[in-house]
């Protein structure tokens, strides 16, 4: 879900019998679970799918250091400051090799960068959102990690081997995160009354945007069937937020906070916590570029990006100098 | 502490002046670079960069826990990190004027860190040698980090400054902007006099002319020019290190200790 509705560019799930000889030896090695490699031949939809999912990712892990970013000077003690810094580095270290993933496909960075601001490609909805406390930093942890450690965790077994391999690794860094996150929390919700409505209010500002950060109900998931074929999506959106859901209220019942949904209640019959409606207005609009951050987040990339240019044709420029005076040297 | 002639309740309390010199720098320029996190010119840079706050941030904790310790010695109690780091002013804080410069370009933003790192540097390996086997400890972990530092932004030097002609030019004027600050680095009050003597600080006019050396081959290789020594700021005893600031700290300041300061009952 920090890809969400990835394009497969198909509209419907073909029949077998639609499917090419390739296409079909293909389904078959992803049928018996062999990891598709780079180098591997693979139907152009599959490589197109996985390197707009894989960016998609990638983006998301980039935009997602802005909202955290924000109250690194802020952060209120030193240790803390610390373990944010350190967070938000691991955030950059998770979109390099994430990019470094997606170029195995025979795609650039430049390239993916340039069509994340042009809006050709999206990041997670999540970022759109504003960290306007320092709770939020908290939330974000327990709540945003949580979610994508939830959806990551099946995507270390995903047909892709770079991508699977990409994964395991940033799911360990992930439940770091989301403990940190949990531990500001719980030091909020044991301090002064100030703090804990902090955490209150913070919690009662993510909650809905962390349910549609899974995408879209499964009735309404075009893309996801073609997904789940290729095993580059294991479980559906709704699986996800229910397992999501129900892993999460025992948390904030420890913490002493309450979820900001008046249909949230056990079924015992079910054996899942049922839970509201979700505004998919909101949902689509954010992703549309209505959400209260879509235009700063991206103006603050762009802004970055045009001002390290001078940098980044510096240190190309100094390598080729030095390259043609080792040669001259030789 | 001995060695300084003076009462131990006075020397003590210059030992904790001179750890807060120490501390300061380390955490300005920290908080400096964190406002750089997710805003790099490429993302292996973000991430290096980063390392560096977060290894300045890290040893200036350590000096600021060691002041807590002396400040315990001859005060009715001392301080910890976090009292110190956000309920202190402008006026108390001790850091060098080089540091809480603004991030300005990436050009300013690196010529300080290696102005810095070079003095950074000869410092931590001079205080290693310390009579005070607390202040040689922590200056020989921290050499090990800035070594690391030095490499970085040297080659950055290096790459900017014989790059292409923008970058060259950008270089240049980052320099001759940041050197009016380089005198402090240098300068000694009798403070520092007194805990040079006794063997526990590090005589800063010593490390003058290393530095120099050191900066000067890098700026050759970079194809850039050594500003010439003009006036300096924040020598004659009226400095950072005396609490005496450029209008820059306070804002750094008031973002950096918001928190804290709105709920001084809080715990984080």
């Amino acid at each position: 879900m920090y890809a969400q509705m990835v394009d497969t560019g198909q509209s419907r799930l073909p029949e077998p019998a639609e499917l090419s000889a390739d296409e079909r030896a293909f389904q078959a090695r992803i049928d018996a679970d062999v990891k598709i490699e780079p180098r591997d031949d693979m139907p152009e939809a599959y490589r197109r799918t996985l390197i707009r999912q894989i960016q998609q990712h990638a983006h998301s892990e980039v935009v997602g250091m802005l909202p955290e970013g924000n109250w690194i000077t802020r952060a209120p003690s030193l240790q803390r400051k610390a373990t944010l810094m350190a967070k938000v580095q691991d955030e950059a270290g998770h979109g390099l090799y994430l990019y470094c993933a997606a170029e195995t496909l025979g795609t650039s960075r430049d390239r993916m960068i340039d069509d994340l601001h042009a809006g050709r490609v999206r990041y997670s909805s999540i970022f759109n959102y504003p960290t306007l406390t320092w709770a939020d930093i908290g939330t974000i942890g327990w709540l945003v990690d949580g979610a994508a450690i939830m959806n990551q965790i099946p995507l270390c077994r995903c047909s892709f081997g770079p991508y699977a391999r990409a994964m395991i690794r940033v799911c360990k860094e992930e439940s770091f995160h989301q403990r940190q996150g949990f531990d500001i929390l719980m030091t909020l919700c044991r301090g002064t009354a100030e703090q804990k409505a902090m955490a209150q209010d913070a919690l009662d500002r993510w909650w809905w945007p962390s349910l549609m950060m899974f995408g879209p109900p499964d009735a309404e998931s075009v893309h996801s069937a073609q997904s789940a074929r290729w095993k580059i999506k294991l479980l559906s959106n709704d699986e996800l937020r229910q397992r999501y859901v129900d892993q999460t209220v025992p948390q904030a019942e420890y913490l002493g906070l309450a979820i900001p949904d008046p249909k949230l209640a056990w079924n015992g019959e079910r054996g899942h916590y049922d839970f509201g409606e979700i505004d998919w207005r909101e949902f689509h609009e954010v992703l549309k570029g209505n959400g209260p951050c879509n235009h700063d987040r991206i103006a603050t990339r762009i802004k970055a990006w045009e001002d390290g240019a001078w940098v980044r044709e510096a240190a190309v420029a100094h390598a080729a100098k030095r390259a043609a005076r080792e040669l001259e040297a030789a | 502490m001995t060695g300084t002639g003076l009462p131990p309740a006075s020397a003590d309390a210059l030992l904790f002046d001179y750890l807060l010199r120490l501390a300061d720098s380390d955490i300005v320029l920290a908080q400096r670079l964190g406002e750089w996190v997710g805003k790099g010119p490429v993302l292996e840079e973000d991430i290096a960069q980063t390392n560096v706050g977060l290894d300045l941030l890290g040893q200036g904790r350590l000096w600021l826990a060691y002041a807590g310790e002396v400040e315990a010695r001859y005060a009715t109690r001392g301080r910890d990190e976090n009292e110190l780091a956000y309920f202190r002013d402008g006026s108390e804080y001790r850091n060098l004027l080089l540091v809480e410069q603004p991030n300005g370009s990436y050009a300013d933003t690196l010529v300080r860190q290696f102005l810095y790192d070079a003095w950074h540097l000869r410092m931590l390996d001079a205080l290693a040698r310390s009579r005070d086997e607390r202040i040689a400890a922590i200056a020989a972990k921290a050499s090990k980090e800035v070594r690391y530092h030095v490499e970085r932004s040297s080659g950055w030097v290096v790459r900017l400054g014989d790059g292409t002609d923008e970058s060259h030019v950008r270089m240049q004027r980052a320099l001759d902007a940041l050197w009016m600050y380089t005198g402090e680095l240098f300068a000694a009050d009798a403070s520092d006099d007194a805990l040079v003597a006794a063997g526990i600080a590090a005589d800063v006019t010593a490390l003058r002319e290393p530095w120099r050396q050191a900066v000067g081959d890098v700026l050759a290789e970079a194809t850039l020019a050594m500003p010439s020594d003009g006036w300096m700021q924040g020598v004659h005893g009226r400095g950072g290190r005396q609490g005496v600031h450029s209008e820059h700290l306070g804002q750094l300041l008031a973002v950096m200790q918001s928190l804290p300061r709105a709920m001084p009952d809080a715990r984080w």
